[in-house]
């Protein structure tokens, strides 16, 4: 006992020591930039590249001198895809004195939203959250930035359309994943197929998404749709398209939402040859033919590092720069507003409403974030499997913004 | 804590099952409440207060599934359910009929016992790993239904928002007005589970755990008993819900799955099966053990690493060494940090002399 309790304080002396000393002193030209981030979770497959990609970016501005001057810090925190984690975080970024900060994970933004508007910090949801966050006015500190759930519906029916030449008589099967996020497009869908004239059914897949055999059966057996929009997480996609395939359906017309879209999802279907034809919705560029992933590979050549492999996964790390990305452009407009003073996360808010027109070589969509709209624009491209790798097959477009528009003005009225 | 108890006789039934077993708990009391109501929010960042927060929640949900699991020996898997319930609930009550807290609040926690009373209902005829399955039957069914049923989770997106709670004009909504809001719920949940477990049906709860059919034959109701503990652990989680609810303002299912109801079992096998100590205990430790462990490795990497590499090393060391203490301290003390701390009590007290 007497040395359990002798080593037990021990304990205890260390921690205390390495707490008090391990505080650094900051530089004086700093901004904080926090980001959450889920490395150990449910949703790890993202997680472990999207934000490597993330922290690459920041690394690069950085290298080149930072913002406007400013050097960048970012802290990230793993929130595990929980909760409580994810409160604990926002305060730690509060007291650090983030400008704003990245949100991961859809409850996460959900149980944050009113946090943020209290503490007046912009928090940033890409593909997360709910699809009412586009409006600025009701939620005035939550961006999503980039096409939210609604937005890629549309644009899966706009993408249908194209493909069938009309969908009047025709027949689209959704398959999702059974939880909030899985439902949230449906809204969409079902008044397209009203105003589109095509026979919308619904699939399904309850969580984890591992067993889809029966709803797959379902959809190629007995409704034999034209067109099938699949919105499936984590490790479901895989088995989605393994199934379709076994059961003879062309992937040429299953197109598949963000989460359903990384290059992983399609190598764990058994390669890329056997997606041939598979087409997914991206709210970033893919591919490394972007100067400024030519830049990040530059940097890591002039230091004598190796590639980091996450860069090979380019759907979900691309997503990381492009989330980086435009915190630096919120900064940026945001201390060349208050010129060069440093900013607040106040006048960062306004610098984030105020990016338009910057697209960093194609990687990010042609959007433009007002006080109204937090979205910007609610841009996607459509990148199909091609010869073994993701081609992209077509450019930025807004699918059926009217429709999308209408249905986050009702929602706020409802609040 | 460690008082003196030499020349202290208790010489009725009464003395020996007081809340303060000696005079000076007293004192300790008055201490620990001026520590936590005035000292700690006037010279703590907010940020701690955050944490403490959450701890407090957490607190309360860990008590009633310790008076559930270890009191009277009824596993659940079901606890997060129950929470859920409480969740919405209030959140309902709360949007559609403009309730204050103190309304949602009960509302809640009873709404989550009577379905709790209901998930309960097959532990009269089974118990250990079958009502383990039976409970975690009844997680997926109230996750399914709050899922898709409109009525309770408000449309597709299954979360309600609800305003901050307030009292008279007075609304909570900073961290420092939540801590109060959240301490107040946890030291109430703490005396009452105190008192509850030194009562009659305290006792009764122990004695269907330590042998059922001995129970019985001493004239325990057990089946009345067990299903009082579900309807009495449901209650704390569906009050732990609304706290959830109305810290967070938003009700939203996801933060409720089997997951949580995993953590509330770490809690309380960590900190101590059947003891209010231990309760928060768990409670503590399961919340802050990974906060700290970050936030020593963020210090201690920042030597060697610069920010990025840290986080790609943090995630997974961190749940390593989460894990790793978990397994030492259950090593060092099967009986989880309650006993622990009674251990490092008992050597204090008779020290210098080893016993």
């Amino acid at each position: 006992m007497t040395r359990f309790v002798r080593s037990w304080l021990g304990i205890a002396a260390t921690t205390a020591t390495l707490t008090i000393g391990g505080g650094q002193a900051f530089a004086q030209k700093e901004l904080v930039f926090g980001l959450q981030c889920d490395r150990t979770g449910p949703t790890a497959t993202v997680g472990t590249v999207l934000c490597p990609g993330y922290h690459d970016y920041i690394a690069l501005v950085n290298s080149k001198g930072g913002v406007e001057g400013y050097k960048i810090k970012v802290l990230e925190i793993d929130n595990e895809y929980k909760v409580p984690p994810a409160m604990e975080a926002h305060e730690r970024f509060k007291k650090e004195g983030a400008v704003l900060e990245g949100i991961y994970g859809t409850p996460q933004t959900a149980a944050l939203n009113k946090k943020l508007e209290e503490d007046k910090i912009l928090g940033t949801s890409p593909g997360f959250g709910t699809a009412s966050a586009a409006d600025g006015k009701r939620y005035p500190y939550t961006f999503p930035i980039a096409a939210s759930y609604w937005s890629q519906a549309g644009a899966a029916v706009a993408y249908a359309k194209e493909k069938l030449g009309t969908l009047k008589g025709k027949k689209i099967a959704y398959l999702f994943y059974d939880n909030p996020a899985g439902k949230e497009p449906l809204p969409i869908l079902e008044d397209l197929a009203k105003s589109e004239g095509f026979e919308m059914r619904t699939f399904a897949v309850p969580a984890p998404g591992l067993e889809m055999g029966a709803q797959i059966l379902d959809i190629t057996a007995r409704f034999k749709p034209d067109f099938i929009i699949a919105h499936l997480f984590g490790r479901s996609p895989s088995v989605a398209i393994k199934e379709l395939k076994g059961k003879g359906y062309p992937l040429s017309k299953v197109v598949g939402l963000v989460w359903a879209s990384a290059e992983a999802d399609i190598i764990a279907a058994g390669g890329m040859g056997v997606a041939e034809g598979y087409n997914t919705i991206q709210f970033a560029g893919v591919g490394k033919d972007f100067q400024v992933i030519k830049d990040i590979e530059a940097m890591y050549k002039a230091q004598g590092k190796p590639m980091p492999k996450e860069m090979d996964s380019t759907v979900y790390y691309n997503r990381g720069v492009l989330i980086a990305a435009l915190h630096v452009e919120a900064a940026r407009n945001a201390i060349k507003a208050k010129g060069g003073a440093a900013p607040n996360s106040e006048e960062v808010k306004k610098g984030m409403e105020s990016i338009k027109g910057f697209t960093l070589g194609g990687l990010v969509p042609p959007m433009e974030i007002t006080p109204a709209d937090h979205e910007g624009g609610g841009w996607v491209q459509i990148w199909t499997v091609k010869g073994g790798k993701l081609v992209r097959s077509k450019d930025w477009f807004q699918g059926f913004r009217a429709v999308i528009q209408k249905h986050v003005a009702e929602d706020a009225k409802k609040s | 804590m460690f008082h003196r108890e030499s020349g202290i006789f208790k010489t009725t039934y009464a003395g020996d099952m007081a809340l303060y077993p000696l005079p000076i708990a007293k004192w300790t009391v008055a201490v620990l409440v001026l520590v936590f109501v005035v000292i700690l929010p006037l010279t703590v960042h907010e940020y701690y207060l955050s944490i403490l927060n959450l701890i407090f929640i957490a607190i309360v949900g860990a008590l009633g599934l310790n008076i559930l699991v270890g009191y009277t020996g009824q596993i659940s898997i079901g606890h997060a359910a129950f929470m859920s319930v409480g969740a919405y609930t209030a959140a309902n009550l709360a949007v559609r009929m403009d309730l204050p807290f103190w309304i949602t609040l009960p509302a809640g926690g009873l709404m989550a016992a009577a379905i709790g009373v209901v998930v309960g209902m097959p532990s009269l005829r089974i118990k250990g790993l079958y009502l383990a399955i039976a409970t975690l039957a009844g997680q997926l069914i109230i996750e399914w239904t709050i899922n898709h049923v409109p009525a309770i989770s408000g449309g597709a997106q299954a979360s309600i928002e609800v305003d901050r709670p307030s009292l008279f004009g007075f609304s909570f909504d900073t961290q420092h007005r939540l801590y109060y809001f959240l301490l107040f719920f946890a030291a109430i949940a703490i005396v009452a589970t105190l008192n509850l477990v030194r009562s009659r049906i305290g006792r009764a709860f122990v004695a269907v755990r330590d042998q059922d059919i001995a129970a019985e034959i001493i004239g325990i109701d057990i089946y009345r008993y067990k299903l009082l503990a579900f309807a009495i652990s449901s209650f704390y989680a569906g009050v732990c819900g609304v706290l959830y609810t109305y810290y967070f303002g938003i009700a939203n299912y996801e933060q409720f799955q089997l997951i949580v109801s995993i953590d509330y079992l770490a809690m309380i096998i960590i900190g101590g099966l059947g003891s209010v100590l231990g309760s928060i205990f768990g409670a503590i430790f399961v919340t802050l053990l990974p906060i700290v462990i970050r936030i020593l490795m963020e210090d201690v990497g920042a030597l060697f690493f610069t920010q990025a590499e840290i986080a790609n090393v943090i995630s997974g060391l961190r749940l390593g060494v989460f894990g790793g203490l978990i397994i030492f301290f259950l090593i060092v003390e099967p009986e989880g940090l309650n006993r622990l701390w009674r251990n490092i009590r008992s050597y204090f007290r008779v020290w210098p002399f080893s016993y």
